[in-house]
């Protein structure tokens, strides 16, 4: 579904700010694949997100999203088939708009006619979107004309999660989408996500620093570091492992520990 | 109140409420929806003004009006391009085709400072033909509102469509509507060519009405339908957006009433001008003033208790 191949990116080239974010990355993803990631502060986690969602064009190398090479496709045209979620609530939704008219707009990207431009939201539209926000289980189906803004940051991003799967993408960006949450609601937003990409069998890549997350969701993990991926583990070698295997697993493949102000090692999470 | 406010009074102030109103409702779009200040406003109002008086002079007063829209798309085009395509500060390229658009209203004018319409077939002229025995002197006003009400009918039906939406996404949240798939430089562009038509439909309208266009004649236009849609907004709140529209017009027949007030009260014209200036500065500033308030009320009580607790 997704190919990167040999994808690099360096941020002020010549400068003393120079970064090389992304370094000859290599990446497969088969339709279906969910993936987690986890690397250091920096180690080109977001930055490989936005390779593929197109915020800018990589130096080198291409990303082919289900055949079609996508590499310098405007950022727009992309999210057609993308979605994605930032780590801030307030990011995916227009806080002066109705939940209605949010949904709405995010419909219009299932619409390939031109006229759909001109359409307007039909009685039938309502009664799915309700239908869709009651799944969510958060009372929303019930303050569709109310302006976004005043919903609650667990509930903007899971109306932004329905947004970004109302239409099924080819592939789904979460980047620590419930990092800014409140556990309760965080664990909700995840059992949501969880729920979403199984039942439609979405490829998805998800970036966390919840180390349990990283092996308990999905069906394979990434760990990067200095813009490489350094470890990829499916299958039966994921399924037997600890969070402590996985961190000696990074230190071996990366030459170091892992290093995050923000990672979170214990059960707790 | 007979005394005070003769019909006629009456009668032209809301006239002019109701043609000014479609720049309110311009800015609505371009101020209040795209959050952009377009300070292109001015001179669009009478490019709109000259390019619908040459027209009408050429003998065809209704085709003027979707000729001076046509010209107000041009210039809101080019606004939108300047900012959305070469990376021009919104403001300035407001301001750059501010400055260009004098010499084009010039030459739609014949590089003449005026015109006249006085010998040539207006709207109001053809309406009065047909209106007068039925209405009476009514009948300027109900082009006027005729106009209005359906220029903001229909902007009313298309901000309720999808585009509609997504344009007022983009002032709101550009990264959505990105997400929605959808290019926040198109709905700019195609925003702010809807208001430079609005605008311009306004010049047009108003050259007719009063049968003359000079080169002058939109000085501080954006700042007076700013004030229009301020005394909109205080007075309706800003809810539903069919009330928001209808608060555009409402302010903008207030202001008309302000301007008559003033104008009774034998305050010179000129100085109306500093008047709607005031009125912006004040209702643009108060919410800051208010929190500035709030925090010096809040110092003085805990200086106060200070004071009692010695």
């Amino acid at each position: 579904m997704l190919k990167l191949n040999h994808v690099s990116m360096t941020f002020n080239p010549g400068t003393v700010n120079e970064k090389k974010a992304l370094n000859d990355v290599s990446l497969h993803m088969a339709p279906g694949d969910f993936a987690t990631i986890v690397g250091s502060n920096g180690a080109g986690k977001s930055t490989l997100f936005g390779a593929i969602a197109g915020s800018f064009w990589p130096d080198e190398g291409e990303v082919i999203l289900d055949g079609r090479d996508i590499t310098f496709e405007p950022e727009h045209r992309r999210s057609n088939v993308l979605g994605r979620l930032f780590q801030d609530p307030m990011r995916g939704t227009a806080p002066h708009m109705t939940i209605e008219e949010n949904l709405a707009l995010a419909y219009l990207r299932a619409s390939k006619a031109r006229n759909a431009y001109f359409s307007r939201v039909t009685k039938q539209d309502k009664a799915d979107f309700r239908e869709k926000l009651a799944l969510l289980d958060m009372g929303l189906e019930d303050r569709m004309t109310q302006p976004v803004g005043l919903l609650s940051g667990g509930q903007r991003q899971a109306l932004t999660l329905l947004m970004a799967t109302l239409v099924t993408p080819k592939l789904l960006l979460l980047d620590e989408h419930t990092a800014a949450l409140d556990p309760a609601t965080a664990e909700k937003v995840l059992a949501l996500t969880r729920d979403i990409v199984a039942e439609r069998q979405i490829t998805c890549l998800m970036i966390t620093h919840n180390m349990k997350d990283a092996l308990g969701l999905g069906n394979r993990t990434l760990m990067m570091d200095s813009g490489r991926i350094v470890l990829d583990v499916s299958g039966d070698e994921r399924a037997g492992m600890t969070v402590d295997d996985l961190l000696a697993r990074f230190a071996a493949n990366a030459g170091k520990a892992l290093d995050n102000d923000r990672i979170l090692l214990s059960e707790m999470g | 109140m007979t005394s005070f406010f003769t019909l006629a009074i009456v009668q032209s102030a809301l006239e002019l409420g109701f043609i000014y109103a479609l720049v309110a409702m311009a800015l609505f779009l371009s101020y209040s929806v795209l959050n952009i200040a377009d300070l292109s406003t001015d001179n669009c109002f009478i490019l709109g003004c000259a390019v619908g008086s040459t027209v009408a002079l050429a003998g065809h007063p209704i085709l003027a009006l979707p000729a001076a829209m046509l010209a107000g798309v041009g210039s809101g085009f080019l606004t939108a391009f300047l900012q959305t395509r070469l990376g021009v500060e919104s403001i300035l390229a407001g301001i750059i085709v501010n400055t260009g658009l004098y010499t084009v209203n010039l030459a739609a004018m014949g590089f003449s400072s005026n015109l006249n319409l006085f010998k040539c077939d207006t709207i109001f002229t053809m309406a009065k033909a047909a209106l007068e025995p039925v209405i009476g002197s009514w009948y300027k006003l109900a082009v006027a509102a005729v106009i209005t009400l359906a220029a903001a009918a229909a902007l009313w039906f298309f901000l309720g469509t999808r585009l509609g939406l997504s344009i007022r996404a983009t002032g709101d949240n550009a990264d959505m509507v990105r997400a929605s798939s959808i290019n926040p430089a198109y709905t700019i562009t195609v925003g702010l060519c809807i208001s430079g038509s609005l605008t311009a439909l306004a010049g047009a309208v108003l050259g007719q009405y009063q049968k003359s266009c000079d080169i002058n004649l939109g000085q501080g236009m954006v700042t007076i339908a700013l004030a229009s849609l301020i005394i909109g907004e205080t007075l309706v709140g800003r809810q539903k957006l069919g009330l928001r529209l209808s608060a555009a017009i409402l302010g903008s027949v207030i202001y008309r009433f302000i301007v008559a007030i003033a104008l009774r009260m034998n305050v010179p014209a000129e100085c109306l001008k500093l008047v709607s200036a005031l009125i912006v500065a004040v209702a643009i500033s108060s919410p800051q003033i208010k929190v500035l308030y709030a925090r010096h009320k809040r110092k003085a009580a805990a200086r106060a208790a200070r004071k009692g607790g010695n």
